[in-house]
């Protein structure tokens, strides 16, 4: 909602200076968004008048005026603007006058003729952003006079950010009613009286659906003259309050809807065929609307229409047929009420937003629209003549919305509000705001105004009384609760650990988009099931949403890759989705990439890329926190290189991948070298075993290493299987210390390396019972694995 | 006899003083080694002294024996001496052999940084976690009716249109606010209760100061007795934690439709101390947050006796809280995932 201030202080004037009522607006919720000075800075700018006028001599475009200015002589000024005539009434910079960005003006000599000062367009003066030659001004405008004063240009506007509650502020008198409760004002309200009927003329009106419009309002106005000019001080309001004016029928609705908070419309009753009918609209009815273009309707929507079409749609815009034109004569002006629900949505359904459709959507109080029918004829007739026929309305009282009364309690407002209010200035402060009270036992009866159809229950008023109050001055208080007990489970490891971990490795934190590209996600997807849509995406490029957190991932890696830097890791944690729209998984997930150099480059360490086994240890140290059996099997993903890349259980369970990118990859996703990827499910990473103390031996420890040759395809995990099958209370653990091929190894063969620590939990091992267990081992790895122990 | 005895003793000298030379010319520990068994050993050259002693008068002997021992004495203590010294070169060498430019870099010591999105988000958990909150979390696909509807939006009304939402069908959408969550724990658990809800959140909406995705934290408190003064209390206390500063904080009344009383809370500019910067906008004020006591419509949807309870809520922006907090001038940093950016924050 904007404003100027001098039309707020027209119907309210505290003695407060500017900031400080803006500061007092916002404090009680009106939030001042915007405050602009409503001109230029400028001086020494008269009202003048061009007396004559003759071609310039050396220019076709530039002419010579001689101007009243009021001084003892005509001003010679040489101007090219193309609508300078005689007898136009024009701002005129004498000479030292000072325009906006401090544009001195002095003698000039324009191809050869001397000008003393300039003729001024209303941009150049800072009042519009653009202009079109020669700001006109009124006939009556006094020459000679102060250009800022005739204009009363030391004002602002003021724009104030109105909470959707809050719509009867959509108009000065709500700011101004408002202002009076908050320094305790009374209002000037201008004088509206009732227009006399002097002519019987009327016109059909059928409201079909009183639901939607509880109460339709309309009065012929005959033989107007739609040429007479907006006055000034019309035009201006509407300027400062940032309409332009449109011609005297339409600024006369726009400003009673600026002044009131009424929105108003008029047809040309020579174009409407036979009758107002206010109806839903069939659909794929067709209208042209004022802003030229055509709706084809929706079935619901409420229109205006005549016998035979549309020709509005109600409280969002007129049509353009209906609309008055230089030629219109006859006016059927409109003041309804529409129900907010009935509104709602509508305008953007054909993509609309008008001030109208603003006020509708948001509330206007119902008993307005016989207000602003009376104020905007009186207007009328005053600026285009014409006379007024008696108001034709169609009201459903029981359509109407209902005027509450709130039940109130005093202890109620002490629970909500934290403080105690005494009763008379809540009774005070309640009245000021137009509410009506009744004394109750533990309170009082409330009955609302129309005008605040925003109150409805108790803890409104309660807020009422809050915002009056100044949320500033409440105290600021603990609270008195309860003590809760908490959880402190230790079967889930914390986020932040995992996080510590990654980023002691190397790692930076990474947040990118949960909607990624929907080719990059189909080439990094696990599966090709399609990825859930946006209906409404910013971007095509951010259409749909993850169902890994590689792409965003891969994205980080290569926006930082194209600038040069040589080492980068980088890990995600966050949501994916997968499956459809019935049934979505939306697990969290915890993701990584790392790419480039092993080391930053450093004068101890050798540089290598990264491999399969970084990451992997990566992934491994991860799941360490959590302990549980770990494996990684060598499975298949479509996005990972297929002889480099695992899936990781845990407990038997799948819980994500890990592998290199598959090289095919990297010209489609714009990667220059190898990148190596993990992902796992964040619950069962963070999922942990409680420990459970084993007592330590105090027996001594025997290490016995093997060597055995197995075949080159026989993996580790084989390895590892075959060992934890066996079944020993003496085997404490097993470690895989190195594989070898090569040299001394039988081509197509590798030898492997392994330790076994045995101990006895109460006594120092025999010598025996180590060959027996060792024997067991190599049995079994000969008999499992075909392997050669070597000695 | 006395004599021989002077004789007897001008040898001893000779052999001390002759140990002495070696002593003194034995340049490491090994070399002093061997001067060691040569005149202290079971064959040394005073053993070997002594033991050709067997002539020596009985009356001689108590004399030459107090010299031969004072003669040991004084040789095993320059052996000791020498050998500290040996000792305390060889170490002195090695410690020069072994000195390295300590102003060279470590071996790889290179780590990672959380994001400050992250890290504001852990400060913010932190400290409402002490004062007895629980960190709740919810999906980020919501329906209308946890977004929306039980947060007193009803389809059509003005402020659904103001949230820009992103939908995947007539009813499934981005949430828009991580205010659902208050909703889904409430109709999961009875008060009292106090938590947050730290997330994702989506808007359509797309240009210098807006991204389509950002993060929110909501918290919620429920019980007999919280007033709008409490909700005051608690969330100056947090920002002027979280900011490490008394700052002044301003509430304003504001309007959501799950609150009410509902209040936008300003603070004084950290940029500028509240002397106006181009920050906020020469206000010498920030919005910061929305909050308000939550409105008996929502109650109702879940249940729970608005009579009985009472509860604040209030919503603040993660990514301005950081920007605030760094001085990070601009939001699209935080997703561009620029490691110069990132390497800021560890």
């Amino acid at each position: 909602m904007k404003f100027s201030e001098k039309w707020l202080r027209e119907w309210v004037n505290p003695d407060l200076s500017t900031e400080a009522l803006l500061e007092i607006l916002t404090g009680a919720g009106l939030e001042v968004d915007a405050v602009d000075a409503v001109a230029g800075e400028f001086s020494g700018v008269v009202v003048g008048q061009v007396i004559s006028l003759e071609p310039h001599p050396d220019a076709d475009k530039l002419r010579f005026c001689k101007v009243d200015v009021a001084d003892d002589e005509y001003l010679d000024i040489v101007c090219g603007a193309s609508n300078v005539r005689e007898g136009l009434k024009i701002p005129v910079a004498k000479i030292g006058s000072v325009l906006p960005g401090n544009f001195k003006i002095k003698k000039a000599k324009l191809r050869g003729v001397a000008s003393f000062g300039m003729l001024c367009s209303s941009k150049e003066l800072g009042l519009t952003e653009s202009a079109e030659g020669l700001m006109e001004l009124a006939d009556d405008a006094p020459v000679g006079i102060d250009f800022r004063h005739y204009m009363d240009l030391d004002d602002v506007s003021i724009d104030i950010d109105l909470t959707p509650n809050r719509s009867d502020c959509l108009g000065v008198a709500g700011v101004a009613r408002e202002l009076g409760v908050l320094t305790n004002l009374d209002l000037t309200k201008p004088e509206i009286v009732d227009v006399l009927a002097e002519t019987d003329s009327s016109f059909v009106v059928e409201v079909k659906a009183t639901q939607a419009c509880p109460k339709y309002m309309g009065r012929v106005i005959e033989d107007i003259d739609v040429n007479a000019k907006t006055p000034l001080w019309m035009s201006e309001k509407l300027r400062r309050s940032g309409l332009r004016s449109l011609g005297p029928v339409v600024d006369v609705t726009n400003y009673v809807m600026l002044e009131l908070g009424q929105p108003m419309h008029a047809f040309d009753l020579d174009t409407v065929d036979q009758k107002i009918e206010v109806r839903e609209a069939k659909a794929g009815e067709t209208l042209t609307l004022l802003d030229g273009q055509t709706v084809t309707t929706h079935a619901g929507t409420l229109v205006i229409a005549d016998a035979s079409s549309p020709i509005a749609l109600a409280g969002i815009m007129g049509g353009s047929q209906s609309s008055v034109s230089k030629n219109t004569t006859r006016l059927f002006l409109e003041s309804a009420f529409f129900a907010t629900e009935a509104i709602a949505g509508q305008a953007r359904k054909y993509g609309l937003h008008t001030d109208s459709s603003h006020r509708f959507e948001r509330g206007v109080d119902p008993s307005l629209p016989i207000v602003a029918m009376e104020r905007a004829t009186a207007l009328l007739k005053q600026i285009v003549g014409g006379k007024a026929g008696p108001i034709i309305q169609q009201i459903s009282e029981a359509d109407l919305p209902k005027l509450d009364t709130i039940h109130l309690r005093y202890q109620r407002i002490k629970r909500v509000l934290g403080i105690e209010l005494d009763k008379q200035s809540i009774e005070e402060q309640l009245t000021r705001l137009g509410l009506h009270l009744t004394s109750v036992d533990d309170g009082w009866k409330v009955d609302v105004p129309s005008f605040r159809f925003d109150i409805s229950i108790e803890v409104d008023l309660i807020e009422e009384l809050g915002r009056l109050y100044g949320y500033d001055k409440l105290p600021n208080t603990r609270p008195q609760g309860t003590v809760l007990t908490s959880n402190i489970t230790e079967k889930l490891s914390s986020v932040e650990r995992l996080q510590q971990l990654l980023i002691s490795r190397g790692y930076h934190e990474a947040v990118t988009y949960s909607f990624v590209e929907p080719s990059m996600q189909l080439l990094l997807a696990e599966d090709s099931k399609p990825a859930i849509k946006l209906k409404n995406p910013i971007s095509a490029d951010l259409s749909v949403m993850r169902t890994n957190l590689w792409p965003g991932l891969v994205q980080a890696t290569v926006y930082n890759a194209n600038r040069q830097h040589q080492r980068i890791r980088f890990f995600e944690i966050g949501r994916v989705f997968k499956g459809d729209l019935e049934s979505i998984e939306q697990q969290r997930q915890i993701g990584g990439l790392i790419y480039g150099s092993q080391n930053s480059e450093q004068w101890l360490i050798d540089d290598r890329q990264v491999d399969f086994f970084d990451i992997k240890a990566d992934v491994e140290a991860l799941l360490k926190i959590g302990q549980g059996e770990i494996s990684f099997k060598a499975e298949e993903h479509q996005a990972l290189h297929p002889g480099q890349s695992a899936r990781v259980y845990k407990n038997g369970s799948p819980i994500g991948w890990v592998g290199a990118l598959h090289p095919k990859l990297a010209k489609p996703l714009e990667l220059d070298g190898k990148a190596y990827v993990f992902e796992l499910n964040l619950d069962a990473v963070l999922s942990k075993q409680v420990p459970a103390f084993e007592i330590l031996s105090k027996f001594p420890a025997l290490r016995r290493d093997l060597a055995l040759v197995v075949e080159d395809s026989v993996t580790a995990s084989q390895v590892d299987d075959c060992l934890r099958g066996i079944d020993s209370d003496i085997l404490k653990s097993i470690q895989l210390f190195d594989v070898y091929s090569g040299q001394g190894v039988e081509p197509g063969k590798k030898s492997l390396a392994i330790a076994f620590m045995l101990q006895h939990q109460d006594r120092t091992l025999t010598d025996e019972e180590v060959e027996i267990l060792l024997k067991m081992v190599t049995d079994k790895l000969e008999q499992e694995l075909g392997a050669a122990i070597r000695s | 006899m006395m004599a021989e005895l002077d004789s007897q003793l001008q040898a001893l000298n000779e052999i001390v003083d002759e140990a002495k030379v070696a002593i003194a010319n034995a340049d490491d520990n090994r070399a002093l080694d061997t001067v060691r068994v040569e005149y202290l050993g079971k064959k040394g050259k005073i053993t070997a002294y002594l033991k050709q002693l067997g002539n020596v008068g009985v009356e001689e002997r108590p004399v030459i024996g107090k010299s031969v021992n004072l003669a040991k004495q004084d040789v095993s203590a320059l052996i000791d001496e020498r050998n500290n010294l040996l000792t305390e070169m060889a170490m002195n060498a090695a410690l020069a052999a072994e000195t390295v430019d300590v102003s060279l870099p470590g071996r790889d010591s290179d780590i990672g940084g959380l994001h400050p999105v992250t890290l504001t988000l852990q400060r913010i958990e932190r400290y409402f976690k002490n004062i007895g909150f629980d960190i709740a979390e919810g999906p980020e696909i919501e329906d209308g009716h946890h977004n929306f509807t039980a947060l007193n939006i009803p389809e059509q009304h003005p402020a659904r249109a103001m949230h820009d939402t992103f939908y995947f069908d007539a009813d499934k959408l981005l949430r828009t606010h991580t205010s659902p969550v208050q909703i889904r724990v409430m109709e999961e658990q009875s008060p009292p209760l106090r938590l947050i809800a730290p997330g994702r959140v989506y808007r359509h909406d797309s240009d210098l100061t807006h991204t389509p995705m950002f993060h929110q934290v909501e918290g919620l408190m429920v019980d007999e007795n919280i007033s709008f003064t409490d909700l005051k209390g608690v969330l100056s206390d947090f920002l002027q934690a979280f900011f490490e500063k008394p700052l002044k904080v301003r509430f304003r009344p504001s309007y959501f439709p799950f609150t009410e009383p509902s209040a936008e809370a300003d603070i004084e500019c950290v940029i500028c101390d509240g002397e106006g910067c181009r920050v906020c906008s020469h206000t010498g004020w920030i919005e910061i947050l929305g909050c308000g006591m939550v409105h008996p419509n929502v109650f109702k949807h879940v249940n729970i006796d608005s009579e009985k309870f009472l509860g604040f809520a209030f919503g603040l922006g993660v990514e301005r809280m950081a920007m605030l907090r760094y001085g990070v001038n601009d939001l699209r940093l935080f997703f561009d995932n620029d490691l110069r950016f990132l390497n800021q924050f560890k």
